[in-house]
């Protein structure tokens, strides 16, 4: 005889006392696989917690987000910002399917001609490049995007000293209606600020300047912004052509699209309220389009976005390791994956799901993770199925930032693998293990004395 | 431990206790274990149905039966001389 | 006559001491003199007075929250809909609005037909866009800004800006009146604490709060508006009575914010006249409000004509109403088996 799934037994107080707690229930749909893989198998061949990459979400991801742009407007280009997501693999899809590369430190510059990225196809943007970064990028020929006037003048010297006549951009901060506005970066707009850099480098005979670049903020999940973004940085183009008779090659409007994943203290979910590529490229391009850019000299539109395009493809699949209930009766789950490896969870009310089918019964539950650290909490309050110790489960949209922001803290970090076009799984960042770390440490000799 | 005598439980796992005036619901789990504590079984007997029917072990079922347990004591639910 | 036969759904039955709209809105729709209605109650709550009123409401629906997504909502719409055929659906609650809003064209798809503001429409006229709202429509509104630090409040003022008293107000609800720059730091903290930034000051414009219950029909014109004045108001700052007004120029403020905005749907607009009779919008709400069938009772039954617009039907233009008609508001236990509770806790129908 077969016998019933068991489910472990539960008792709920109905009451008038709490709303927003008892609207009907929701299913939590599980999610059992991913690209046709199985979720359990995933589990039991490359361990527990683990990150999942789906290739085809990225490349459909990212050909919704060109086809928005390019359908728009004639000349599109989008430049992959490596600090979202730098792992190699990740990476060179972006690239295959045509992105430049956006990055910020030497590290990712190094990062990115190793992937095999033209030097002349790197976005060399931030506040800290080294000088010896400079030189190698003026070397290579990458766009250098000016953060400030320490670098200004630096990049004038490196160039001086070297033949070649950098192509660069001013990075602008503006007020484009965002609270707070960024103002660290760059050169202001408001305070003519951009308008003395870009003077400066009219007048450099060593400098070239090739675009100008502006990035407005983070998870901006209106489309207004944009619009103020791209009629400022349009102005400034126009300025340029009407005072130098010079023609910016680009505008590189920068990143900060929102993803599906909704934020903290946000009432609607952020698949509801986000705007899609199309709402952002409308406000972009219907600026650029009215613009009175020379016509034979309409600038490429140059995006750095980066969570919008990486954030659903990514999961992170673990194991429950106990469920418990706090001193007021409320439930605990304690899952194997905790902020050490889910950065995100700091801003974002996770989609927390069970990878294998479940009843309809829900519970009030605490998420904690696997750290013994007060602040290991993925979600502090949500509705969710009755899992058990061992169960499996799957965490939404996690691509973005998570595996660049991720703490090697009181554990290791776990694999990450990547199912390709045709499901089959590979292994592209493997999982640590205690020599990875004392590889990089020396004691001095007394210590290795043991009394 | 001896369920409130007076709590009226349904079929579809509606609970109300008339001393309290609170109410709750169960899963068809919990209904049936409610339902066999108000009739006096014991820890094994209940242990004994639920493997028997459902697919889990005695050892894994305690947990999970005295976790429940729990949920009824601080909800109150047990007569209190025990 | 025939009267023509019509299942509506409608939301916001929590008819508690800060009521919904649902059931002064369906009290009007029942009084129709050419429909036979069908309410099909929309409830989240479990102890939502609407469901067990049956003289009202004719069966009760539980819904997932807003919160929960559009998707999960649209799917429990298609279920109710299999059984009930929803011919138009009202939606009551400010959060809901949204959501339906979304929805309105697969509801469309469905035979379910909405009456409701579009998207920009009902995104424009938030709180925090206020000053943008009332400088593209030329609507008298108080200044205000929004501020990240407490010190540029103290700019503000030292500018010449803004004067003593001010309000101090969060992003989404809140908001603070503060007679000095002690009390302005004061409530700054704590709405920062609670909404986060931008704080929002705003003028605090001295007079008498009026309001009125409007619809549009999508088109610039105004179908029916009757204004207000609250004559008594609970702790909750919700009217508990109220009188119809003479006051030509609160249509003419409404008329012109219909025909400027093509508003489509029932509104309530928030005024406030000051003692030189200038009239200051303060606040669109994107509904009709609890209040709506005192404007019924006055000759004007707006749910009856939002639920025709909602069918594509025409209808007149009022211009009379009565003046000096009171409401009064009053509460009232009902009494109701457990049973009936039960049914709605646990199957979430009624």
């Amino acid at each position: 005889m077969d016998k019933k799934p068991f489910e472990r037994p539960v008792i709920k107080k109905l009451n008038a006392g709490m709303p927003s707690k008892f609207g009907l229930q929701v299913r939590h749909e599980p999610i059992t696989e991913i690209d046709g893989v199985p979720v359990s198998s995933l589990l039991e061949r490359y361990g527990s917690p683990l990150f999942i990459y789906s290739e085809k979400t990225i490349r459909s991801t990212f050909r919704e987000a060109f086809r928005a742009f390019s359908s728009r407007y004639p000349n599109v280009l989008f430049s992959w910002s490596y600090k979202t997501n730098y792992l190699n693999a990740i990476c060179k899809i972006f690239h295959q399917e045509g992105s430049w590369a956006e990055v910020v430190s030497g590290f990712e510059y190094k990062k990115a001609l190793e992937n095999g990225v033209k030097g002349d196809r790197i976005i060399f943007n931030g506040p800290d490049k080294s000088r010896a970064d400079l030189q190698l990028a003026v070397k290579n020929g990458s766009l250098i995007h000016i953060d400030h006037f320490d670098e200004l003048y630096e990049l004038i010297e490196v160039a001086k000293e070297s033949d070649a006549k950098p192509n660069v951009a001013i990075r602008i901060n503006m007020d484009a209606g965002i609270y707070p506005a960024w103002d660290r970066f760059g050169f202001n707009y408001e305070n003519g600020e951009a308008w003395d850099a870009l003077n400066r480098i009219m007048h450099c005979e060593n400098l070239e300047l090739a675009g100008l670049h502006t990035h407005i903020g983070t998870y901006i999940m209106s489309t207004e912004p944009y619009r103020i973004a791209a009629t400022k940085m349009a102005e400034l183009a126009v300025g340029l052509e009407r005072k130098f008779h010079h023609h910016i090659r680009y505008i590189d409007i920068g990143g900060g699209f929102a993803s599906k994943n909704t934020l903290k203290g946000g009432y609607y979910p952020g698949s509801d309220t986000t705007p899609s590529f199309e709402d952002y490229a409308e406000a972009i391009v219907s600026v650029l389009m009215k613009a009175d850019f020379h016509p034979d000299h309409l600038p490429l539109l140059i995006l750095e976005t980066g969570r919008a395009l990486i954030d659903d493809a990514g999961y992170l699949a673990g194991t429950v390791v106990a469920t418990k209930r706090l001193a007021d009766g409320q439930r605990a789950s304690i899952l194997d994956a905790g902020v050490n490896l889910l950065f995100t969870s700091f801003w974002y009310d996770h989609d927390i799901r069970p990878a294998k089918p479940v009843s309809d019964q829900t519970e009030e539950t605490a998420i904690f993770g696997p750290l013994c650290m007060n602040i290991d909490v993925i979600r502090k309050s949500t509705i969710f199925p009755l899992l058990k110790k061992g169960d499996p489960y799957v965490i939404r949209r996690v691509g973005a930032y998570n595996n660049t922001q991720w703490l090697q803290f009181i554990t290791l970090r776990p694999n990450v693998v990547l199912i390709d076009n045709s499901s089959q799984v590979h292994v592209i960042r493997r999982e640590e293990t205690l020599e990875t770390l004392n590889d990089l440490e020396s004691t001095p000799e007394h210590l290795n004395v043991h009394k | 431990m001896k369920i409130k005598k007076s709590l009226a439980i349904s079929e579809t796992g509606f609970v109300f206790d008339p001393s309290t005036g609170d109410s709750y619901t169960l899963n068809p789990i919990g209904l049936e274990i409610l339902q066999m504590l108000r009739e006096g079984n014991s820890r094994e007997e209940i242990t004994g149905t639920v493997t028997q029917a459902y697919d889990v072990d005695a050892m894994t079922f305690e947990r999970y039966y005295f976790d429940f347990l729990g949920m009824l004591k601080q909800m109150q639910l047990v007569e209190t001389d025990e | 006559m025939n009267k023509q036969k019509l299942t509506i759904a409608i939301s916001g039955l929590n008819n508690v001491d800060s009521p919904g709209p649902g059931i002064p809105v369906i009290r009007g729709i029942r009084e129709s003199e050419d429909i036979e209605p069908r309410i099909v109650g929309l409830a989240y709550e479990n102890l939502e007075p609407g469901p067990y009123m049956h003289g009202y409401v004719d069966k009760t629906y539980k819904l997932p929250y807003p919160s929960e997504g559009v998707d999960p909502l649209m799917e429990r719409i298609r279920y109710i809909h299999e059984r009930e055929k929803i011919d138009v659906l009202i939606p009551n609650f400010d959060s809901e609005i949204f959501v339906f809003i979304k929805l309105a064209d697969k509801l469309g798809q469905l035979g379910i037909h909405t009456f409701l503001p579009t998207l920009s429409q009902f995104e424009e006229r938030h709180k925090s866009n206020l000053p943008q709202y009332g400088e593209k429509y030329d609507i008298r509104v108080p200044d205000s800004r929004p501020v990240t630090s407490f010190g540029e409040i103290e700019d503000l003022v030292r500018q010449g800006k803004f004067s003593w008293p001010l309000l101090v107000k969060g992003k989404f609800y809140d908001a603070y009146l503060a007679r000095n720059a002690e009390q302005a730091r004061i409530y700054f903290n704590s709405v920062n604490a609670k909404w986060g930034l931008p704080v929002i000051v705003q003028e605090f414009i001295k007079g008498t709060e009026v309001n009125v219950v409007a619809l549009g029909d999508g088109n610039g014109r105004t179908i029916g508006a009757v204004p207000m004045r609250k004559q008594y108001i609970t702790d909750k700052g919700k009217a508990w009575g109220g009188i119809t007004l003479d006051d030509p120029s609160m249509l003419e403020f409404t008329h012109h914010v219909m025909s400027v905005t093509h508003w489509r749907g029932g509104m309530e607009l928030e005024l406030i006249r000051t003692p030189q009779n200038e009239l200051y919008l303060i606040e669109i709400n994107p509904r009709l409000p609890a209040w709506v069938y005192l404007a019924v009772a006055a000759g004007q039954n707006l749910p009856v004509a939002l639920v025709k617009l909602a069918m594509g039907q025409d209808v007149p233009v009022w211009t009379h109403y009565d003046i000096g008609k009171i409401f009064i508001r009053y509460s009232y236990d009902m009494i109701c088996d457990l049973d009936a509770f039960r049914k709605l806790s646990t199957t979430g129908e009624l």
